[in-house]
């Protein structure tokens, strides 16, 4: 293999390559790493702590004469809470439910992330928590169908997640096309090749509407964008790699991205 | 702010990549390099223009003040205009990164629209006169200096004005825009320009204000930014430390600590230029 080809993957035997009785190795130096567990659990853990911060409105964060007082809108605390619950699950999912096939990712990444995490979530915090938050303009009745609509969403990618975990549940490392199960949440897969993010995209844009918060509507547009990034690129690997995928799926969007 | 300190950088590279892309790809075909020489003789006639408009109004005004408002309009289209530069590294026919470029263009056009243009009072501050001039002239040596590569016959004259003048005109330009905005900053704060404040039904507040000392704060280096953070840090003790030791008034306070401030920054200033002055003359002798 020429140095700037492929790189061999981390399974393949010695024996089995097509070298004859001399190999030359090319190593390349990726830099300090830090594994993909690591990396997620930072991420994951301070979006909670720090959205917890705001909500208590601890001192110096807002004028001193509100500091440990409570909202009187019932929005702030769902708000609060379903935030908790988002960030909770993805730590649950972390630990528990996530296969990654590369075992590391470059030091600078956590830096990167960590920031762009952590501040989205103390930004949009900060307004949904303030004194001066204004309730959604449709009341109760935008936050309750936001709410719903964000409980869907939320079991929609926990499903998801767990199912592409069953994927690889023998142990192996070989990629397979994943399928519809049993579970509704997972009927989403006839129409589109990453279900996950399309729950995930559908989770925050509900959290939008719930708190109308123009600073919440940015995140949930980055994230999207990025995760369509993501979906599109996952969806064109599919397409390469397997011959008989279905023509029906989409990326993120049924029918549409 | 990078690629125009170090066009030199820019220059190998591109040339560098030319190279590359000569013999992996076909590079710009002759559409897009007959558009790109027409689109850099237009841009250095613009800017000439501009020059010849600043000299005019010097001639017959008789002193330097004011000469903004001779040559507002030719200067907001020019500049604006380079924002095709974008839509060219986007689209794939100039060899740069569409961010860096976008960086660049960005803070011009930011600086010619919402500071100078949509402050009034500011437009007549001998710092505009500062960074136009700046800008014109180095506009004309890059646009030339483009429009020559391309057509693959650089006089050394215009190669040697792009990689010398730039020690000059970048700090002349930089401090210039520095001192606008700085100038905008007591009337962005009285009139509460482009702020949005709290409460309001999107929940969102910007304070342009702010925003302005933001931005610069983005013109320090990378280093040095991490370094001015701790020396306000810093500050900021020792102001509670007095503050709890003695029983002097806030303002009081705040006006010490504000002299002191700005003696470190200065001193911080000087000794920036001090480091980077062998960066500069590297590259100088390195072109030479």
């Amino acid at each position: 293999l020429p140095p700037e080809g492929k790189a061999l993957k981390d399974d393949e035997i010695l024996q089995n390559l097509p070298v004859g009785t001399t190999a030359t190795l090319y190593f390349k130096d990726l830099g300090p790493q830090v594994g993909w567990t690591m990396v997620f659990l930072c991420e994951y853990a301070g979006p909670l702590f720090i959205y917890l911060l705001f909500y208590f409105r601890l001192p110096y964060i807002y004028h001193h004469k509100h500091a440990f007082t409570s909202s009187p809108y019932p929005a702030v605390t769902l708000a609060c809470v379903c935030h908790s619950i988002h960030y909770i699950k993805r730590l649950v999912e972390t630990i528990f439910v996530h296969r990654f096939s590369h075992g590391t990712m470059p030091l600078r990444n956590i830096v990167r992330n960590c920031i762009y995490y952590w501040g989205f979530a103390a930004w949009l915090a900060y307004y949904i928590n303030h004194p001066l938050y204004t309730p959604p303009y449709y009341g109760n009745k935008q936050v309750n169908y936001a709410l719903a609509m964000f409980v869907i969403c939320q079991a929609g990618n926990f499903s998801i997640h767990l199912a592409l975990n069953n994927l690889r549940s023998d142990g192996s490392k070989a990629r397979k096309i994943p399928y519809p199960t049993k579970n509704p949440f997972t009927w989403l897969f006839f129409f589109v090749s990453c279900p996950n993010y399309t729950y995930e995209a559908g989770a925050w844009f509900s959290f939008t509407i719930m708190t109308q918060c123009v600073p919440v509507g940015l995140f949930t547009l980055i994230g999207f964008i990025q995760m369509t990034i993501w979906a599109k690129g996952k969806h064109y690997t599919y397409i390469r790699d397997f011959k008989e995928y279905p023509d029906l799926r989409m990326a993120i969007i049924p029918f549409l991205l | 702010r990078a690629d125009m300190a170090a066009p030199a950088a820019k220059g190998t590279s591109r040339t560098a990549q030319n190279d590359v892309a000569s013999i992996k790809k076909k590079g710009p075909g002759a559409l897009a390099t007959a558009y790109l020489v027409i689109y850099n003789v237009v841009m250095t006639a613009g800017w000439l223009v501009i020059a010849i408009g600043l000299v005019r109004a010097y001639l017959s005004k008789g002193s330097y003040h004011g000469l903004y408002y001779s040559i507002e309009r030719p200067l907001k289209f020019f500049q604006t205009g380079a924002l095709l530069e974008i839509l060219h590294c986007a689209v794939g026919i100039v060899p740069s990164s569409v961010v860096l470029t976008g960086f660049q263009v960005m803070s011009r056009v930011f600086l010619t629209w919402a500071v100078t243009h949509s402050v009034r009072e500011v437009q007549n501050e001998d710092s505009v006169l500062l960074f136009v001039v700046a800008w014109t002239v180095t506009e004309i040596i890059r646009y030339s200096f483009y429009t020559f590569s391309l057509l693959n016959h650089l006089p050394y004259l215009i190669k040697w004005a792009r990689y010398t003048l730039f020690i000059v005109l970048y700090p002349m330009g930089v401090t210039g825009e520095l001192l606008t905005i700085y100038a905008a900053l007591p009337y962005v704060q009285k009139t509460g320009l482009y702020s949005v404040t709290l409460p309001n039904k999107y929940n969102f507040s910007f304070d342009y204000y702010t925003f302005l000392i933001l931005v610069m704060v983005s013109y320090i280096p990378r280093k040095y930014r991490l370094l001015l953070l701790l020396l306000l840090l810093l500050l900021l003790l020792s102001k509670i430390r007095v503050l709890r030791s003695e029983q002097i008034s806030d303002t009081q306070i705040n006006h010490r600590m504000l002299i002191h401030f700005w003696g470190i920054l200065w001193i911080m200033v000087c000794f920036m230029f001090v480091l980077e002055m062998q960066t500069l003359c590297s590259i100088v002798t390195i072109q030479l």
